[in-house]
């Protein structure tokens, strides 16, 4: 098989081209520019969304674990890398941490998604088993078990109790956070064209003829499920990064719940529709809907009605449920980004091939 | 140690998990979807209350509560019409997240009028009097609660059991094509389901929030997943399951108090959902559902 194809070139430039707006943003944008917050959280939900749809829509499990993963993996990271002279006073109330070291943060992120995977592990051997609509129950139980252990007080000198954690390696930089999505999402793709990948998706098309051609059905769900929560603990900690504090009140089931619906709009099934939804979805949530909370006056003096604080949230979820009634397949379907295939198209050459499914990256 | 008030408590929680749970057990038997929403819809219909018999409304009490039962159950119904409706032939996850968005819709606009500012809900006459019985002394509504629950849950069983409505009900949930074939409106009886559902809800919200003393937009979430693991936990699809399981559910949080576990008993309640389904997947009461290839 070749691997440079046309297809993979012209997607290779993209990649480059997009790159070179991040490096440039990185360099010239000021400051205070909305892009670096923005680009931070599209980076990490991307990776989540991404390891989602991996479980949801090239696996066919209905997963709705993802916060509790997340939460593991953050907690983790922001553990393991706080400064060792700086424990004592995150960690006061509680006299001190138990772990007395700092590691770099490759590793730290690597321990995030070991301990979010180990976890998907355990908690995979009974609830695998399940089928669809339970899994999700079992699942969003798991996270909210998740959620409720660790804000003990009785594992206060592990993870701070309910106290949150904060003073760990916070990267500021978008080019580290663009490289960590980068390389898993990467790693992603190469496994769902693998011969592991083809497997995941004959067991979501139909899991009794898979079965019947001789696919491990419970090995491969492990796979797959333990990569994903490897996969979402790391976007677990890019999360802490991004908010340079670890809380267990901010991973609710309404995160899944966000997460979910930015594989719905950028299409179950699509790695580059995920990626272009996480996109669209946190810019415009963050930063070009932002007008809508802000009560606006005319050039008249009179009020413009309805704006207000909170109406962009609403505005936000009418959207949301324009697209999950109307456009049901979300941005890509289960294509992928083609640039070949679309030059080829613009360019009138016809017949521009339909981009095979999981195949085009 | 005076076991009896956890008890009690924990029955008054019980019952009213079950109303909201009756509710997520029927639309799950009937159209095999995860309403979401269903909790949300409780959440509203307590703000509702609120802002006409509250302090910003000037509406008596009894005429409001009226009002409140009735806007809700026609919340419950615009929400099957606009938002599951449509999808009736795709594929079940479709309705499942479009449920999701329902109640991410829910949520903010409450929180747009609120201003995400919790609000007082208003005395009720009677529910809040302090009554003493068994030798515990506590609200009426907490001794009113697993009653009024196990009364609609019989008047319920009854009717699905025993007239011509339920028998159609009990025919879409058997299977949807062939009843329709058989002559029964399909969508009047999954809309009559939204009703009866929110109609519980609203009661359940009346009973459960005249104990609490503000409500704000996220208030439903809590109650609406503790609900619906009951419904899981009794056998989702069966409506005696859902009381039962949801008084099982309320006894163990309020024992868990009791015991001095009140910081684990989200944690039993999750851990107990997950037990049940791994030992027995379709609940107490479900039935067991083979697939055919």
């Amino acid at each position: 098989m070749k691997i440079l194809t046309k297809k993979s070139m012209c997607n290779l430039a993209l990649v480059i081209v997009l790159l070179i707006v991040l490096v440039c943003i990185e360099l010239f944008a000021p400051a205070t520019s909305m892009w670096f917050s923005v680009l931070r959280k599209v980076f990490t939900f991307s990776l989540a969304a991404v390891s989602m749809n991996l479980l949801n829509g090239f696996t066919g499990l209905f997963s709705l674990g993802q916060a509790g993963f997340m939460l593991l993996g953050a907690y983790t990271y922001a553990v393991l890398t706080i400064p060792t002279d700086l424990r004592h006073t995150v960690f006061r109330n509680y006299g001190d941490s138990i772990f007395n070291f700092q590691l770099p943060l490759v590793i730290a992120l690597i321990c995030a998604g070991i301990v979010a995977a180990f976890f998907a592990y355990l908690i995979g051997l009974p609830v695998l088993r399940l089928k669809s609509d339970y899994l999700a129950i079992a699942t969003l139980g798991f996270a909210e078990i998740a959620r409720g252990l660790v804000q003990l007080q009785q594992f206060g000198p592990v993870t701070n109790g309910p106290d949150p954690i904060n003073n760990f390696t916070a990267p500021k930089n978008i080019l580290v956070y663009a490289a960590i999505a980068g390389v898993c999402i990467l790693i992603i793709i190469m496994l769902i064209d693998s011969t592991y990948g083809r497997a995941f998706k004959a067991i979501r098309d139909d899991e009794i003829a898979a079965e019947a051609m001789g696919i491990n059905l419970a090995h491969h769900k492990r796979l797959s499920f333990v990569t994903s929560s490897f996969f979402c603990g790391i976007a677990g900690a890019m999360l802490a990064m991004c908010n340079t504090s670890v809380s267990s009140v901010s991973f609710t089931s309404s995160m899944t719940y966000q997460i979910l619906l930015v594989v719905v709009i950028g299409g179950i099934g699509s790695v580059s529709g995920s990626l272009i939804a996480a996109f669209i979805y946190y810019a415009s949530s963050e930063w070009w809907l932002k007008f809508l909370d802000l009560e606006t006056f005319t050039a008249a003096g009179t009020k413009i009605p309805l704006l207000g604080p909170g109406f962009r949230m609403v505005v936000f979820s009418v959207l949301i449920m324009i697209i999950v009634l109307f456009f049901r397949s979300g941005i890509m379907g289960t294509r992928e980004i083609d640039v070949y295939g679309f030059f080829c198209k613009l360019a009138g050459k016809g017949k521009a091939k339909k981009a095979q499914e999981g195949g085009a990256n | 140690m005076n076991i009896m008030p956890y008890v009690i408590r924990g029955l008054a929680t019980g019952g009213q998990f079950a109303l909201v749970a009756i509710g997520y057990t029927m639309v799950y038997g009937i159209l095999k979807l995860i309403n979401f929403a269903h909790g949300d819809m409780f959440m509203v219909s307590g703000i509702m209350l609120i802002y006409m018999a509250g302090s910003t409304g000037a509406m008596p009490i009894f005429a409001s509560i009226i009002i409140m039962v009735i806007l809700t159950v026609i919340l419950g119904y615009l929400i099957e019409k606009c938002a599951y409706a449509p999808l009736r032939t795709a594929p079940r996850m479709s309705s499942m997240i479009s449920a999701i968005g329902v109640s991410y819709l829910l949520q903010n606009l409450v929180s747009y009028i609120t201003g995400g500012l919790s609000k007082q809900y208003p005395e009720i006459p009677g529910l809040s009097t302090s009554v003493r019985f068994l030798g515990v002394k506590d609200k009426l509504s907490v001794f009113v609660s697993p009653v009024v629950a196990i009364v609609l849950m019989v008047v319920l069983v009854l009717v699905i059991n025993h007239t011509k409505f339920g028998m159609s009900m009990r025919a879409v949930s058997k299977d949807f094509e062939t009843s329709q074939l058989m002559g029964i409106k399909i969508n009047r009886v999954i809309s009559i389901t939204f009703a009866i559902g929110a109609f519980l809800a609203a009661v359940g919200s009346l009973l459960y929030f005249s104990k609490n003393t503000g409500i704000n937009h996220l208030a439903g979430s809590t109650p609406g997943i503790k609900a619906f693991i009951a419904a899981v936990v009794g056998g989702i699809g069966s409506i005696p399951g859902a009381v039962v399981g949801a008084l099982i559910i309320g006894l163990v949080e309020s024992l868990a108090k009791a015991f001095g576990l009140a910081d684990f008993s989200d944690v039993i309640s999750f851990a107990l959902l997950i037990i049940i389904l791994v030992f027995k997947p379709t609940g107490i009461f479900g039935e067991k559902v083979i697939d055919k290839v």
